[in-house]
């Protein structure tokens, strides 16, 4: 939180309207990935048997990609409503990580901001505006770039959901439209991969992740990311200390 | 209905998880070192989201014992770190999954 900024920077331009823009733009790569990934959603929602109007009220109720799918499975394997329930819960328990992660920036905006912002913070979502955070400590408007940034996720999946729902079977199957998530993915975590520190969370949350790969509910995902954040902790508590890069992203 | 009731009840949990820590963060008063932790929040949970996909196992009858989405992965990883450009990632990635599917 103490890097300093020699070069101005397009998001430090003051005003809500800027801040809101810049948030935008920061996620419109991003829906490159989630595009395809709201219309796979679709289709699988339907060939799990939801009705559409359902599928689509879930991108707006739950408004999480991963969870969606599972959800779709479980009805489709006709799952009891409280595993159902649960298995949601335990599968998006990674978002109390990202809530205590952005809580830090989120303290001055007020109780109704809060509100608003948390229905917002998806892995997307979350993932441009924390990275834009931690590289822009001092730029004002932290509640309109994180609005800009989920608003146009929330517009982007409801869209892609809808286009998924109509489209249907016309899309074949063989198309591996679902690797654009993790290529965004990809493209969001190597920048901030930038010293032994960060090194050591992405190696440790890899490899934990395969690891405990057997692990039900996902919850590998978890598992790995708090080995990701020890790794993290220790080797920049014990490795000799350096000069920190502060980058402009 | 019960369908219906299942999915509002998974959307209101989420929805606490969303807001837990950023509505308790000044009440809860942690101490610094986890402040300090949850720097490494993004970079490791954007990982164990990659690798999973990375390393799905080859699809059947391939006649390359080896998942194209890796080495695609593996090449999109290489044009972001000197890039640092999301569209031009993807890009690649997706392309180079192409290429290695046709190829092999």
């Amino acid at each position: 939180m103490s890097e300093s900024h020699s070069q101005p920077h397009r998001f430090l331009a003051t005003g809500p309207r800027n801040a809101f823009l810049a948030g935008v733009r920061a996620e419109l790569p991003i829906l490159l990935g989630v595009i395809p990934f709201g219309l796979i959603y679709g289709i699988t929602a339907l060939a799990a048997g939801i009705p559409p109007l359902l599928a689509q009220a879930m991108s707006a109720i739950v408004f999480a990609g991963s969870a969606q799918f599972v959800i779709a499975q479980l009805v489709a394997a006709a799952t009891p409503a409280a595993v159902i329930v649960l298995t949601v819960f335990v599968v998006n328990l990674r978002h109390v990580l990202y809530s205590a992660s952005i809580a830090p920036y989120l303290q001055r905006v007020g109780e109704g901001w809060q509100k608003v912002l948390a229905y917002l913070l998806t892995d997307e979502a979350y993932a441009v505006t924390i990275l834009h955070y931690q590289a822009h400590p001092e730029a004002p408007g932290r509640r309109w770039f994180l609005l800009g940034s989920g608003l146009a996720l929330w517009g982007t999946w409801q869209a892609s959901t809808a286009a998924g729902l109509l489209l249907g079977a016309t899309i074949p199957p063989s198309w591996p439209l679902d690797f654009a998530l993790p290529l965004t993915f990809i493209a969001l975590a190597l920048p901030v991969i930038q010293d032994p520190a960060t090194v050591a969370a992405a190696l440790a949350a890899g490899v934990t992740v395969m690891v405990v790969q057997g692990l039900p509910f996902r919850l590998n995902l978890l598992v790995a990311a708090l080995a990701g954040v020890l790794a993290g902790l220790a080797v920049e508590q014990w490795w000799p200390q350096r000069r920190r890069r502060g980058d402009g992203g | 209905m019960m369908l219906w009731l299942t999915i509002v009840v998974a959307g209101l949990l989420t929805y606490a998880q969303r807001l837990s820590l950023i509505a308790l963060w000044e009440k809860l008063q942690l101490p610094p070192v986890l402040e300090r932790a949850l720097r490494f929040v993004p970079v490791a949970v954007l990982v164990a989201l990659i690798v999973p996909d990375l390393l799905q196992p080859p699809p059947a009858g391939a006649a390359v014992p080896l998942n194209p989405r890796l080495p695609a992965g593996l090449l999109a990883a290489a044009v972001a770190w000197y890039t640092r450009n999301v569209t031009l990632t993807i890009g690649a990635g997706m392309l180079a999954l192409l290429v290695l599917s046709l190829l092999f």
